[in-house]
C-alpha cells in the first residue's frame, strides 16, 4: 500500500456507495423517482470525472502498473491488489464514461422498480471497473463473474417480451465458460502458489499446462466477446435487453473477453497462444464474414446491429493474436472505438423503438423528412461502423489489418472483405429507415431529437470524429504497455525455439 | 506561404461547416453566397499556387499539421504536400468546383434543400483537396473514402427517389470493392518499405532499401514482382474510383445525382482520382512492368467498351457518363505506357470540356422540363442557341478537333492525340493493340458525341407541345460558368501542351512525375509516322460523317440498323449485361448465403445442437413460469451468487491446507 490516495478503490466502490444512497430513498411518488435518477446520474458523473483525473495522472511512459494498491486479504497470493497499465486504463475510463449514458438513456423508459434498476446499474459499474483494475486473478474473477448478476437481472426484469429466455441463454453460455476459467484458476494456484497477476506475468508455465490453461480461459473469453460459434446468445440478449443494458453489454462488458486475452492468454501462455493463433484467426475471419452476411438479411434493426457488433469483434481477436505492435494496439483501439460506436448505434435504434414500439426495419422509412438531426448523427454512426477514415472505426480496423497482414496476408485478405460487407448492410439499413419519402401515417408525427437525446448522441458523435482524426491521446497510452507485452511474447517464443533447437 | 495552402484546402471546409450547421438559419441565398465565395477564393489562390510551384524549380513543399496514426513502425501525419502534380490538381479541382458552385445557384434554383446541397458540394471539394495534397498513403485513403462519401450523399441527394438511393448505395459498395484491394496494396507498401509516406517510399525506391521478399497469400514475391503485386492491388482501387472496366457499373447509375454533381464529381474531378494516384506513385509503377501492362490493357478495354455502349444510349447524361468512362480509359493507357504527363494533360483538358458538356446537358434538361431522353428532344437549336454553341465547343473538344502538325486545335485534340500517338510510339504488342482500340474508340466517340448534338438540337422537335412551349435559355448564372469552361475547352490544350507533355516537361514537372532511365516515350513521339498523327483526325471526321448520315441525312437508318443487328444492339443497349451478371453473381448470392447462415447454421445447427439447445429447453419452461412470476429470476441470480461464493471458498480453504 502506497501513501497516495487509493483512487482505484474509490473508483471501484463509489458506485456501490451511490447504490446504498439510493436504497435509503423511499420509493414513493415522483419526487423520490427524481431523486433516485439524480443520485444515480450524479454518482456516475462523479466517477467519470474521477477517472479523468486518474487518466491525467497516468504516466504513459511507464509500461508497468500504476496507481497500485495492495492489501493482504485472503492470505498469501490472494490479496486485494489493484492497478492499471496502458492496456486497462482506457477501459476504466470508457466504463465510467458510458455509465451516465446508460442512466440517462433509461430516464423515461423504465417505469417499474426504478430503485432496483438504478441499484443494479451502479453495482454493475463497480464490478466492471473492479475487473479492469484487478491485479489479482481471483479478484478479477469475482468482479468478472459478479458483473453477470446485475446484467442478468437487468435483462430478466426490465427486458423485452422474451426476456426470460434471453437472460437464461445468456446466463448458461457465460456460466459454461466461466466454470472452465475457474478450474483454470485453481490449477494456476496449485502450480504457482499465487494468483497475483504481476507475479504470474513473469512466471513460465510448462508447455502442456499452458495449453490446458489457454483452453480454459479461452472458453470464458470466447463466450464473452463473443466469438463464433458461441455467439448465438448475443442477438437474443441484445434484442431483449433494455437499451441501457444493451449499451453496457456492447460498450464495455464484451471487452472483458478481449482484455482477458491481453491480460492472461497472450502474456501468461505465449506458447499456447502461438499454437492456437491459427484457430483464432479462422474464427475471427468467420466472425467477420459470417456475421456480416447474416446482418445483411436481418429484418430487425437491433438484431442487425447486434450481428454487426459481433462482426467487428472479429478484428479484435484477429489483432490480438497477430501479436505485433500495430495489430495489438489496433485491437485495443478497436475495442475502444466499438465501445463508442456500438452504444451509439444501439441508443439510436432505441430512440426509434421508444417512439414506435417496433424494431422492424420495414415499419420505418423517410425519417430524414421529420427527423433531420437524428438522420445526421445516425449517418456519422453508420460511417463509423463502416470504418470510414476520419472516424474511430477506421483506425481500429486499419491497424489490426495492417498488423495482421504483416504476419498472415491470407487472414487480412479475408478479414478485409468486411469493409465491403459492412458498407452493404449499414447502407441498406440507413436507406430503409432514413431515406425515401415519408409515406406512413404513423411516422409523420415523430419528433426529432429531444434535448436529452441530443445529450446522449452528440457527445458520442463528437468523440467518434475527434478520436478518428486525432487518436494520439488514446494511442499514446497504449504504446508502452503494448510494446512490453509484444516483446515479452516474442521473447518467450524465441526462447522456446532456442530450447527446441538444442 | 503555408497559410496560403491552408486557405486553399480549408476554405471549402469552412464553407461546408458553416452551411452544414447553420444552413437553415442562413437560408438558401446566404448558404450559396458563403460556399461560392469561399470556393472562388480557393480557386484564385490555387492559380497563384500553380504559377508559383509549376514555374519554379523548388522541391516539393511539405507542411505537417497534426500527428494522426502512430503505432509500432507505422507513422503518418495530417499534412499537405505541394508539388507540380498537386498544383495541377488544385487548379482543376478548385476551378471546376467554383464554376459548378456558381452554376448550381441557377440549376438548383427550385430545390428546397439548397443549403444541404451546397454543404455537400463544399464537403466534396475539401475531401478532394485533402486527397491531392496528401503526403502518405493513409491520408490519400482518407480523401479517397471522403470523396466516396460525398459522392454517396450527392447521388442520393434526392432521397425520395428510390432509384437515387439505389444508385448511391451501388456507387459506395462498388467503390468499396476497389478500396478493399487498395487497402491491401497499402498494407503491401507498408510491409515492403516499412513506411507509408510518399517521400520515404520514393527515397527507398531510389536507393533500393526495401524488403526484397514479400509474402502475399501463399506466394513469395521478390524484387520487381513484389512491386507488381502491390501496384496491381492499388490499381484495382483506381479501377473502382475511376470506373474502369469491371468496376465501372456504378458510374452510369450515378447520373441520378443532380447534373452539377455529375459535372464536378463524375466527370471532372473525383473519377480522375485513380489517374492522379497512379501518377503520384509513378516512382513505384515505373518499376512494376506487369502492373503497367495491366493498366494499359484495362484502360484500352475501358476506352473501347464504354465508347461502344455510349453509341446506343438514349439518356443524355448516361451518354456523357459512358464518354467519361471511355476518356478515363485513355488516361489509363497513357499511364500504362509510361506517358504520365500525357495522362495528367488529358485529365486537365478533359475536366474543362467534360464539365462543359455536363453543364450544357444540365442546361438542356433544365430547358425541357427535366426530360433526359434524347428521343424526346430535337430541334432545340433555335430555342437555346447559347447552350447549343457551347455544346458544340464541348463536342469539338471531346472529339479532338484540330489539324495535326499545327497549333490549331481544341484542348481535347492536343491531349487525346498525344495519348494515341504515345501508345503507338511506346512499342510492344500490347501497346500496339491499345493504339488500335483507342483509334476505334475515337471513331465511336465522334459518332456518339455528334449523335447527341444532332438528336438534341437538330431535326424536328419531338417533345410534347406544352414542354416546347416552356423551353428557355439558361440564366446568366449558369451560362457564365459554361463560357469560362468553354474557354478552357478551346485553349487549355494549345497553351499547356509544351509544359505537360512537351519541350518544357522537365522544368514544369520538376520530378513530380518520375520516369525511369529507359522510359523515352517523350522522344519516341518525334518518330511517330505521319499516318498515325492523322489517324485521330480521320476517325474523328468519319465519326462525324456517320452521325450526320444517320441522324440528319437519312434518319430512318438508325432504326433499320438496330433491327438488322438486333443482338448486337441489345448487347450494347444493356451495357454488355454487366448489371445482370453482377446481380446474379454477387448480390443475390450474398443475400442467399446470409439467409442460409442465419436460418440454418445459426438457428438450426448452433442453437439446435450446441449450448443453445440446453438454454432453449430450459427457457421453454421458464418462459411460462416467468409470465406468472417475474421474481422467479431472482432465484437464478441468487443461485449464481451462492455458486460463485462456494467455488471461491473452496479454492481458499482447499489451498490453505
Amino acid at each position: 500500500m502506497t501513501d497516495q490516495w487509493p483512487i482505484l478503490s474509490t473508483l471501484t466502490f463509489l458506485p456501490l456507495f451511490g447504490a446504498l444512497l439510493i436504497l435509503v430513498i423511499k420509493d414513493e411518488g415522483e419526487a423520490a423517482k427524481r431523486n433516485i435518477r439524480n443520485v444515480a446520474l450524479l454518482t456516475s458523473l462523479f466517477v467519470f470525472v474521477l477517472t479523468l483525473i486518474m487518466w491525467a495522472g497516468f504516466d504513459k511512459n511507464n509500461p508497468g502498473f500504476q496507481w497500485r494498491e495492495q492489501i493482504d486479504w485472503l492470505g498469501k497470493g490472494l490479496g486485494y491488489h489493484l492497478g492499471v497499465d496502458g492496456l486497462s486504463v482506457l477501459f476504466v475510463v470508457l466504463a465510467a464514461f458510458l455509465m451516465p449514458f446508460a442512466i440517462l438513456a433509461s430516464r423515461y423508459s423504465v417505469k417499474e422498480r426504478l430503485k432496483e434498476y438504478m441499484v443494479a446499474f451502479l453495482i454493475l459499474e463497480t464490478t466492471i471497473i473492479g475487473a479492469f483494475c484487478a491485479l489479482n486473478a481471483l479478484l478479477f474473477y469475482i468482479f468478472f463473474e459478479g458483473s453477470l448478476i446485475p446484467i442478468f437481472l437487468i435483462i430478466g426484469v426490465w427486458g423485452g417480451p422474451h426476456r426470460a429466455a434471453a437472460a437464461l441463454k445468456f446466463f448458461l453460455y457465460t456460466l459454461l465458460g466461466s466454470l472452465l476459467m475457474l478450474v483454470g484458476l485453481m490449477a494456476i494456484y496449485w502450480q504457482v502458489g499465487t494468483l497475483d497477476i504481476p507475479v504470474l506475468l513473469s512466471y513460465h508455465f510448462p508447455v502442456t499446462m499452458q495449453i490446458w490453461l489457454w483452453l480454459a480461459f479461452f472458453a470464458s473469453f470466447a463466450v464473452k466477446l463473443p466469438m463464433f460459434p458461441v455467439h448465438t446468445w448475443l442477438p437474443d440478449t441484445y434484442v431483449q435487453a433494455p437499451t441501457a443494458g444493451t449499451l453496457m453489454l456492447s460498450g464495455i462488458l464484451l471487452k472483458f473477453g478481449g482484455y482477458g486475452f491481453l491480460r492472461f492468454s497472450l502474456p501468461m501462455f505465449p506458447l499456447a497462444s502461438a499454437k492456437f493463433a491459427p484457430l483464432i484467426f479462422v474464427l475471427s475471419v468467420i466472425a467477420v464474414i459470417y456475421m456480416s452476411l447474416i446482418a445483411l438479411v436481418q429484418k430487425d434493426m437491433k438484431r442487425l446491429i447486434a450481428y454487426s457488433s459481433v462482426a467487428h469483434i472479429g478484428y479484435v481477436t484477429m489483432g490480438i493474436f497477430a501479436a505485433n505492435i500495430e495489430a495489438v494496439e489496433g485491437a485495443v483501439f478497436q475495442m475502444l472505438s466499438h465501445g463508442l460506436v456500438a452504444p451509439a448505434l444501439f441508443l439510436s435504434v432505441g430512440m426509434l423503438y421508444e417512439r414506435m414500439r417496433t424494431g422492424e426495419i420495414s415499419a420505418y422509412g423517410g425519417l430524414v423528412n421529420n427527423m433531420p438531426k437524428f438522420a445526421a448523427v445516425f449517418m456519422i454512426f453508420t460511417m463509423a461502423n463502416i470504418g470510414l477514415p476520419g472516424t474511430t472505426g477506421f483506425i481500429g480496423e486499419f491497424l489490426t489489418l495492417i498488423g495482421t497482414f504483416r504476419e498472415h496476408s491470407w487472414i487480412a485478405l479475408f478479414a478485409a472483405t468486411g469493409i465491403i460487407l459492412s458498407a452493404a448492410y449499414m447502407l441498406y439499413l440507413y436507406r430503409y429507415i432514413i431515406f425515401g419519402s415519408l409515406s406512413r401515417e404513423s411516422l409523420k408525427s415523430l419528433l426529432d431529437l429531444s434535448t436529452r437525446e441530443k445529450c446522449l448522441l452528440y457527445p458520442l458523435a463528437g468523440l467518434i470524429i475527434f478520436f478518428g482524426i486525432y487518436p494520439a491521446p488514446l494511442l499514446n497510452m497504449l504504446h508502452g504497455s503494448v510494446e512490453l507485452l509484444v516483446n515479452n511474447y516474442q521473447q518467450a517464443l524465441a526462447n522456446s525455439n532456442a530450447i527446441f533447437a538444442k | 506561404m503555408s497559410l496560403f495552402y491552408y486557405a486553399i484546402v480549408f476554405l471549402p471546409f469552412i464553407g461546408c461547416l458553416i452551411v452544414g450547421l447553420w444552413g437553415g438559419r442562413l437560408g438558401a441565398r446566404g448558404s450559396e453566397f458563403i460556399t461560392c465565395s469561399l470556393v472562388v477564393i480557393a480557386a484564385l489562390l490555387s492559380w497563384g499556387a500553380f504559377i508559383s510551384v509549376a514555374f519554379s524549380d523548388n522541391d516539393a513543399l511539405r507542411i505537417s499539421l497534426l500527428p494522426w496514426l502512430a503505432s509500432g513502425r507505422l507513422h503518418c501525419d495530417w499534412s499537405l504536400r505541394i508539388d507540380t502534380l498537386t498544383a495541377v490538381m488544385l487548379v482543376v479541382v478548385t476551378t471546376i468546383s467554383a464554376l459548378v458552385h456558381i452554376y448550381s445557384i441557377g440549376y438548383m434554383h427550385h430545390d428546397a434543400s439548397r443549403p444541404r446541397f451546397f454543404a455537400y458540394l463544399s464537403f466534396f471539394t475539401f475531401m478532394m483537396l485533402v486527397l491531392v495534397t496528401s503526403d502518405n498513403m493513409v491520408q490519400l485513403f482518407f480523401g479517397w473514402e471522403g470523396v466516396g462519401l460525398a459522392s454517396y450523399l450527392l447521388i442520393g441527394f434526392w432521397y425520395q427517389k428510390p432509384a437515387a438511393n439505389a444508385a448511391a448505395i451501388k456507387a459506395f459498395i462498388v467503390n468499396r470493392v476497389g478500396d478493399f484491394a487498395f487497402l491491401l496494396g497499402v498494407f503491401g507498401i507498408f510491409v515492403i518499405f516499412g513506411t507509408v509516406g510518399f517521400d520515404d517510399i520514393f527515397a527507398k525506391m531510389l536507393t533500393g532499401q526495401y524488403a526484397d521478399k514479400f509474402y502475399f497469400l501463399h506466394w513469395q514475391f521478390s524484387g520487381q514482382k513484389a512491386l507488381d503485386v502491390v501496384c496491381i492491388l492499388l490499381f484495382i482501387g483506381a479501377m473502382g474510383k475511376s470506373a474502369q472496366f469491371l468496376l465501372h457499373t456504378w458510374l452510369p447509375d450515378a447520373m441520378e445525382a443532380p447534373t452539377p454533381v455529375s459535372a464536378l464529381l463524375h466527370a471532372a474531378t473525383m473519377v480522375t482520382a485513380g489517374v492522379f494516384m497512379v501518377a503520384r506513385l509513378s516512382p513505384l509503377f515505373e518499376h512494376a512492368p506487369i502492373a503497367l501492362l495491366t493498366i494499359t490493357a484495362i484502360g484500352a478495354i475501358t476506352a473501347f467498351f464504354a465508347a461502344s455502349v455510349a453509341l446506343v444510349q438514349n439518356d443524355i447524361k448516361r451518354i456523357i457518363a459512358f464518354s467519361t468512362c471511355s476518356q478515363l480509359g485513355y488516361m489509363f493507357v497513357a499511364l500504362g505506357i509510361g506517358a504520365y504527363g500525357a495522362a495528367i494533360f488529358h485529365l486537365f483538358t478533359h475536366a474543362f470540356f467534360k464539365a462543359l458538356l455536363f453543364q450544357g446537358a444540365g442546361s438542356i434538361i433544365h430547358a425541357v422540363s427535366d426530360e433526359q431522353d434524347i428521343r424526346r428532344m430535337g430541334g432545340l437549336r433555335k430555342y437555346i442557341p447559347a447552350t447549343y454553341w457551347l455544346m458544340i465547343i464541348g463536342t469539338l473538344s471531346l472529339t479532338g478537333f484540330g489539324i495535326p502538325g499545327t497549333f490549331f486545335g481544341t484542348a481535347g485534340f492536343f491531349s487525346k492525340d498525344a495519348i494515341i500517338e504515345a501508345s503507338y510510339g511506346a512499342g510492344g504488342a500490347l501497346a500496339h493493340s491499345a493504339f488500335w482500340l483507342l483509334v476505334i474508340a475515337a471513331l465511336f466517340t465522334a459518332f456518339y458525341a455528334w449523335r447527341l448534338i444532332f438528336m438534341v438540337f437538330h431535326g424536328k422537335p419531338r417533345a410534347p407541345v406544352d414542354i416546347m412551349h416552356h423551353v428557355h435559355e439558361a440564366p446568366p448564372v449558369m451560362l457564365v460558368p459554361m463560357v469560362l469552361l468553354a474557354v478552357g475547352a478551346l485553349f487549355a490544350g494549345v497553351v499547356f501542351l509544351p509544359y505537360f507533355f512537351g519541350a518544357e516537361y522537365q522544368l514544369f514537372w520538376n520530378g513530380a512525375l518520375f520516369v525511369s532511365a529507359d522510359n523515352n516515350i517523350l522522344q519516341q513521339l518525334h518518330f511517330v509516322p505521319l499516318w498515325v498523327q492523322w489517324a485521330g483526325f480521320a476517325v474523328m471526321a468519319a465519326g462525324f460523317a456517320a452521325a450526320l448520315l444517320f441522324y440528319i441525312i437519312a434518319p430512318a437508318l438508325p432504326a433499320q440498323a438496330a433491327r438488322l443487328l438486333s443482338p448486337l444492339y441489345k448487347f450494347l443497349l444493356n451495357k454488355w449485361y454487366f448489371d445482370e451478371l453482377y446481380n446474379f453473381l454477387f448480390v443475390r448470392t450474398a443475400f442467399a448465403a446470409g439467409l442460409f447462415l442465419w436460418k440454418i447454421v445459426d438457428i438450426k445447427i448452433i442453437d439446435g445442437l450446441g449450448p443453445g439447445a440446453i438454454a432453449a429447453r430450459v427457457a421453454a419452461v421458464t418462459d411460462r413460469v416467468a409470465r406468472l412470476q417475474t421474481g422467479y429470476l431472482y432465484h437464478y441470480a441468487f443461485a449464481m451468487l451462492i455458486g460463485v461464493t462456494a467455488f471461491i471458498t473452496w479454492i481458499i480453504f482447499g489451498s490453505l491446507n
